[in-house]
């Protein structure tokens, strides 16, 4: 048996984010971290923190320069790929700013991509959104069953993210497969992870010379006409900020929509009090969002730092498990509990501080659509399998495939 | 009552935007700031304490009651 393969004996000095159980129903694990670390260590993946607590991860976020977001992955970088990204962020500077860049790199960075992602920038795409929910329901409908992941959720991200940057719409199930392969299955497989990132990458690279030789007014040729102090950006880091935006974009929001509409598959009383208010769409969404949050970031240590008992040592790397801060029973009342009327819900499923997602309004927009456009079509529907449903864990969790039924009619 | 958001400390999450429109301007990259001067009209402090528990930045103050 493996290292990895064993099995957990201690969660608190030993922990595993691919145990297969943990991943399923992190939520006790969460609860004994906190209770008796909080700051979690394990050997395994590379050895790692993990901060649990909702008021550590808020002074972890502020701990700049002491951890820096130069390697954002929860799962390291397979050793020859290290070589190469060394090499690369001594060449181009930050790898894929903003989310790779610390201050005062990051700030430009973050500032040129967020008016791309207010709230009346992603409404713009609503219509778009919606148009396409609808047509993915009317594949299924008569069918009385599909599965609310494969068909529907995962169907979704993908091309309002093309959409956004302004690709062929057609190519939409090549780009799901190529951020599968560098974030579910490259989590764990370095060598599909470094095939998926180089096609991405090259896929960008052709993308820009077509922009810039004409420019439309999609955001890859803003890019390429923006600068950043004075300067304008190299091919290189147009093609890291893309290919930020692509992989951030798609699995994290399919997961939020997928983990939500599994929830109500599997929660009648949930789905038909929903069904039957839906004013209660906006608490909702953001409690999914508290509940079921998909995303943990990761920072590097590069100076000693000290977490009550714990001392982070340079080059240790730092969990940030926003999902279970969000159980925190010192900041949510009935913390596993879903209740989807929660008024007072300051989660932080979209990070906290300088790095908080400059895709949440979108990601938010896709929820509403999402959920709003099934529940309309499918009021009524449950889980035809609950067994078969599999959880992606890792830097992103989320449901796999999820079967449902409904009344057909 | 009045409010105002610590803007060096505003990250745009948005929840106070979505929850108290009418009590919040946002800027050309989504960083919210007070409207009318912080000043909340009456009916709307309940919307205003609300827009305060759903910061994740604890941004927001209500600097008069």
């Amino acid at each position: 048996m493996s290292e990895e393969q064993r099995p957990v004996e201690d969660w608190t000095s030993d922990f595993d984010i691919f145990d297969p159980e943990y991943v399923k129903n992190p939520g006790p694990v969460w609860n004994e971290m906190r209770s008796k670390c909080p700051i979690a260590h394990t050997e395994r993946w590379g050895g790692a923190w993990m901060a649990t607590k909702y008021d550590d991860l808020r002074e972890l976020v502020r701990m700049v320069p002491e951890l820096s977001s130069r390697s954002p992955a929860v799962v390291p970088v397979p050793p020859q790929m290290r070589e190469e990204l060394i090499a690369e962020v001594k060449m181009y500077g930050s790898e894929n700013p903003p989310i790779t860049a610390d201050p005062p790199e990051h700030k430009p960075y973050k500032q040129l991509i967020l008016p791309f992602f207010t709230p009346s920038a992603v409404e713009g795409y609503r219509q778009f959104t919606e148009d396409l929910a609808h047509d993915l329901i009317d594949r299924i409908i008569d069918n009385g069953e599909g599965d609310a992941a494969e068909d529907y959720a995962q169907q979704i991200p993908p091309l309002v993210i093309a959409q956004m940057l302004g690709i062929d719409p057609g190519r939409g199930a090549e780009f799901t497969e190529w951020t599968r392969g560098v974030l579910e299955i490259g989590q764990t497989d370095p060598e599909a992870r470094r095939k998926y990132r180089t096609i991405i990458r090259d896929f960008f690279a052709e993308l820009i010379v077509q922009r810039r030789a004409e420019p439309t007014d999609d955001m890859i040729s803003r890019l390429i006409a923006a600068e950043v102090e004075g300067e304008k950006l190299s091919d290189h880091t147009i093609s890291g900020i893309c290919f930020l935006l692509l992989v951030a974009g798609i699995d994290t929001t399919w997961s939020s929509i997928g983990s939500s509409l599994w929830h109500f598959a599997g929660h009648a009383e949930d789905r038909r009090r929903l069904a039957a208010e839906p004013d209660l769409f906006p608490t909702a969404i953001e409690e999914m969002l508290r509940f079921y949050a998909p995303v943990m970031m990761a920072r590097k240590v590069t100076q000693h730092v000290e977490m009550g008992d714990k001392v982070l040592c340079p080059g240790d790397k730092m969990i940030l498990s926003f999902p279970a801060g969000n159980r925190d029973p010192d900041v949510f009342d009935r913390p596993d509990e879903v209740v989807l009327d929660r008024e007072r819900n300051r989660h932080v499923a979209f990070g906290l501080g300088i790095h908080r997602c400059a895709g949440s309004n979108l990601a938010r927009m896709e929820m509403d659509v999402a959920l709003r456009v099934w529940f309309e079509r499918i009021p009524e529907f449950e889980l035809s399998d609950p067994g078969a449903v599999t959880w992606a864990g890792g830097q992103v969790r989320g449901p796999r495939s999820i079967p449902v039924c409904f009344p057909v009619g | 009552m009045r409010i105002r958001v610590i803007e060096e400390n505003c990250q745009g999450h948005n929840r106070c935007k979505a929850i108290a429109p009418d009590l919040f301007d946002l800027d050309e990259i989504g960083n919210a700031s007070a409207a009318n001067d912080g000043v909340v009209p009456p009916g709307q402090e309940e919307m205003a304490r609300l827009a305060v528990e759903n910061c994740p930045e604890f941004a927001i103050e209500i600097i008069e009651e």
